[in-house]
Parts: structure tokens; sequence; C-alpha cells
């Protein structure tokens, strides 16, 4: 069976971390009359709640792009319509996104939607992971902790930076080591995830390390 | 120069100890491969043929370089037989009381100048130093599994460790095509304090219902170009293993991400233990994901 073509309309602000301006699918999008599927650029604390259009119904999926906040912070706690779903392309800092798209499901989703979203997002290549609504989702959840202890370990002497991304290259064949990577991404940018996590969880791994807490500070005067 | 030529694996019959033994004799030393069990030591020899003639078939090795290596591999399972060695790196199994007793009768055989090493995941190498006379010359080389394939080689000195011993150890790491680095002797040196903690997030990910199985594993590779998910890789430790790493790191190092996460330990409970049973997070039968 040949694979049904999904119409997009993509609407909200200029400025996404998925999709920079010359990503191709943003060029794929039409216009919202035509759409099964409209998509909210935006994310981040910074603008406020997205406003839920009042036609999200007409849509298969409405799909709200989403920054280090959870779904709910546009939603309210109770998810929302169950055609409204939260994404994020991965991406570290300001390196090109991955072809990763975490597709959140809010409390009440229904699965004709994500579905339909995965569908979309599979059709243009991307690898899509559905998870829940949860702080950090899949990624930076696990990934973040882990960037923590890689500094605290090289200020506590455990072993040099080339040892420790030398190790992770070669033992665990990650492309990148973790410092070599949080470095080359912006150390500032891991401080700010980070210390969005930590507002959520309260927990000393999230607490970012003193090298991201220090370049963050200096970046504040322009260092 | 390290000054090695004579060289004993204690506790060749292992996974690590038949993969370090090849190391060796590949890079041109007469390796005496001890174990104190015949068995283990026979079924690791048979192993280590099939692997050598695997590379032949690959057009790794030629068939009389395979031939020299496997003859370069002495089996043994009389202590004794390591007294002629100037390094023993032992791989026995990863406990302190086991390994500090071995450390004491090799110890009482080798001529001063040997260099005894240990292959532990977990355990101090300072700790393990204090069971021989000799703790100046005690240091840690942590090799990767698969030993005989993998060349990223931890190496850690203990408190007492001499500077002529580590560099002699470095140099012999070098000679043998292996690739040193230095870390200090904490609870898993890097390797293992950076991954043991990040796979059991993963599995407190698939306990808080974040997400699916192979849904985070997924994520983890196309988001951060990992070969691996960590939970196909806990499946391929196993979990049993998993498990053990978190007993030995949690009471050291009391970092919450290092104690095991109670999926962990029901899973384990159940006999989920990942590829070796059939089943852990996936299922190597069909392809039904835990939790699915
Ligand atoms: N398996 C891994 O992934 C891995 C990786 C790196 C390091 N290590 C470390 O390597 C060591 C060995 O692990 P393994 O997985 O190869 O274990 P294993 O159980 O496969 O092998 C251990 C071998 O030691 C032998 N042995 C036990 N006590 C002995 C003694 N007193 N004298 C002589 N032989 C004895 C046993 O007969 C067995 O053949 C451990 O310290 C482990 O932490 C393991």
């Amino acid at each position: 069976m040949a694979a049904e073509t999904l119409h997009y309309a993509v609407v909200g602000q200029s400025k996404s971390r998925s999709f920079p301006e010359d990503d191709p699918f943003l060029g794929g999008a039409g216009p919202t009359a035509e759409a099964d599927i409209l998509i909210i650029l935006g994310g981040g604390f910074g603008a406020g709640p997205t406003a839920i259009p009042d036609d999200a119904a007409l849509y298969r999926a409405v799909l709200v792009e989403l920054g280090t906040e959870c779904l709910s912070y546009h939603t309210g706690a109770d998810g929302g319509p169950g055609n409204l779903l939260g994404f994020a392309r991965y991406r570290i800092g300001e390196l090109a996104p991955s072809p990763l798209v975490e597709l959140v499901r809010g409390p009440g989703a229904d699965d004709g939607a994500v579905a339909t979203a995965e569908a979309l997002f599979g059709a243009h290549g991307f690898v899509v992971a559905v998870c829940s609504d949860q702080a950090g989702r899949i990624v930076d959840r696990l990934v973040r902790p882990k960037y923590n202890s890689a500094l605290r370990f090289l200020d506590e002497g455990l072993a040099t930076q080339e040892a420790m991304d030398l190790t992770c290259r070669l033992g665990l064949g990650y492309p990148e080591g973790p410092i070599e990577r949080v470095r080359r991404s912006g150390i500032e940018d891991h401080y700010r995830v980070s210390l969005a996590l930590f507002e959520v969880y309260g927990t000393p791994a999230y607490t970012p390390a003193a090298g991201a807490v220090m370049a963050a500070r200096r970046r504040e005067h322009g260092l | 120069m390290s000054g090695i030529e004579t060289v004993g694996v204690a506790g060749a019959g292992g996974t690590m100890g038949i993969g370090i033994a090849i190391v060796m004799a590949r890079a041109g030393f007469a390796t005496l491969a001890f174990d104190r069990s015949a068995a283990a030591l026979e079924r690791a020899i048979g192993q280590a043929t099939v692997f050598l003639a695997k590379s032949v078939e690959r057009g790794k090795l030629t068939r009389e370089a395979a031939d020299a290596i496997g003859g370069r591999i002495t089996p043994v399972t009389d202590v004794a037989a390591l007294k002629d060695c100037d390094l023993v790196i032992e791989a026995v199994f990863e406990d302190l009381e086991t390994k500090k007793s071995l450390f004491a009768a090799i110890d009482g055989l080798c001529s001063p100048h040997a260099i005894l090493a240990s292959n532990t995941s977990t355990l101090s190498i300072t700790e393990i130093a204090a069971a021989s006379r000799r703790p100046e010359r005690v240091v840690g080389l942590h090799f990767c599994l698969p030993a005989q394939l993998m060349r990223l080689v931890e190496v850690s000195p203990g408190l007492m460790t001499s500077e002529e011993t580590f560099a002699r150890a470095w140099a012999f790491m070098e000679r043998c095509g292996q690739i040193p680095v230095k870390t200090q002797d904490k609870p898993g040196f890097i390797l293992n304090a950076l991954l043991v903690p990040f796979n059991n997030d993963a599995i407190r990910a698939v306990e808080a219902g974040v997400a699916q199985p192979a849904a985070i594993d997924r994520a983890v590779k196309a988001g951060l170009g990992y070969k691996m998910g960590p939970l196909e890789l806990v499946d391929l430790v196993g979990l049993d293993t998993q498990l053990r790493l978190c007993e030995a790191f949690y009471p050291i190092t009391l970092d919450p991400r290092a104690s095991a996460p109670p999926l962990l330990r029901r899973m384990v409970a159940a006999g989920l233990l990942g590829r070796k049973s059939g089943r852990g997070f996936f299922d190597y039968a069909g392809e039904t994901i835990y939790g699915g």
C-alpha cells in the first residue's frame, strides 16, 4: 500500500531550533486550509505559552514545538485536546539539528494523532521517538547528567580531557567525547539546559558543573 | 623500554583473560595463560583458536601468523609457572579477597622487578596492591571487552605505584598495539564511571514511563550518534552484571545514579538477564519489547 501523503502547514515564530530557516522540511509546508497537520514553531518559556488555535480540532494533529519546557506549559495540566502533541528535533547547543524528533504525548493524547505525526516525520527522513511529557524528554534527561559528571571528573583530576574523550570514543564508540562535544556545542548552552532540568528534578545530577556555571557567568559579561 | 619479555595472564580461562592473552601473544610475547580451572582454560584456548582462524578467514592474519600467535600461548594450571614473568595481568573473578590472595601468591613467586597488574573494573588498585609486598610495582590495566579487538586500556596508578612501573606498563601497552589512557585509581576509572550511571538513568527512564525501551535507544542513537542504545548495551553486558556493577560502585561513591534501579533488581530476580537469557529489555526470541 502506498504511503499516504500528509499535508502540513507551519505557523509561529520564524526562529525555530528544530527547523532553521533553510531547512528543507519548511519548504514542503503548504497553506493551513489544505493541511492535515498544523505545526506551531516556537518553543521555550520566553514567548509565553503558545495560544492553541480555535480550529485545532480541524487537524489530524497539531504539533507544538518545545524547548526545555514541557508540553503542559502550553496546554495546562490536562494536556489539551487529544490531537495536540509536542515535539522537538534534538539539537545540542548551536550544532546542526540531529535527525531525531522527540514526539511528546500528553496525558490525553490520542493514538491516531501520534501515528499521523510519526508518519509525517518518518516520511521526511526523521527518526521519531515517542515519549511522555517529562522534562528533558529522552535525550537531555539522559545525557546532561553525563556531561555534568564528565566536567566534574575533569575538575577533580580523574583524567585529562583528552583521556576522557578518547576513552569514550574508543571504549564506547561515541562519535565525540563528552567534553569535546559539550564545549563545541557551547558550554553555556549546557548550563541553560541543565539548570532548566535542575529546576524540575532538583537532583545533583542536573546541577550544572562548575565549568558550565563559570562559562555562563563570563558570557553575561560578553566574555 | 618496558623491560618486559615474559608475560602471564591469571584468569586466562575467562572472557577477559583469554582476550588479553591474545593481545600479548599477537604482539610477539611468550604468554603464560594461567587459570585454576583446567576446564575453563581448555574452553578459552579453544575460543582463541576459533578467533585466530576467523582472523585468517577474514584476511586479517596469515595462517602462519595465526599459528605463531597460538603457539606463543601456553596454558598452565599451576600458579608456580608464572615465576619467571616480568608482568602478570590478573583477570580473575571481580572479588577483592580472590584478587588479594592471588596477588600475595604471585608476589611470593616472581622476581622483585616484575610488575603485577589488575584488570579490575570496580575495585581499588591500591587495595589490591596492599596484598603484595611490592605495591610500587602494581598498576591497573583495564582492558575493554572484547580485549582482543578493543585497543583502549585505562592505566591507573595506585597510591603507591612508582612512576617507573607506570611508565613500563604504559610502554608495554603501546608495544602491544594498545592505546593507553591514564586515569586515577577511582571507582570505575573513566569508562565505567560514566557508563554505569548513564545505563541506570536509561533504566530509570523506562521505570518512570518516559518512553518504551526501543524509543529510548532509538533516541540516543539518532540524537547523539552513539552506535548502541543504553538498553541494548545493558542487555548485551547482562542485567546481572549491571546490578553487580551498581552494588560495587554505590557503597563507595554514594552517587544516587550508581544505585541499582528497582526495575533492574526486579528484572534480574525474574531471570530477565538480557541476551544471555533470551530476554531483557528486548526479546531475542521474537522482536517483542519489554513493556511493549
Ligand atoms: N567482562 C567484562 O566486560 C570486563 C571488562 C573489563 C574488565 N573486566 C574485569 O576482568 C576480570 C575478569 O572478568 P571476566 O568477565 O573475564 O570473568 P570470568 O568469570 O569470565 O573469568 C574469570 C576466570 O578467572 C578464573 N579464576 C578465578 N579465581 C582464580 C584464581 N584464584 N586463580 C586463577 N584463576 C582464577 C576463573 O576460573 C575464570 O576462568 C574482572 O576483574 C572484571 O571486573 C571484565
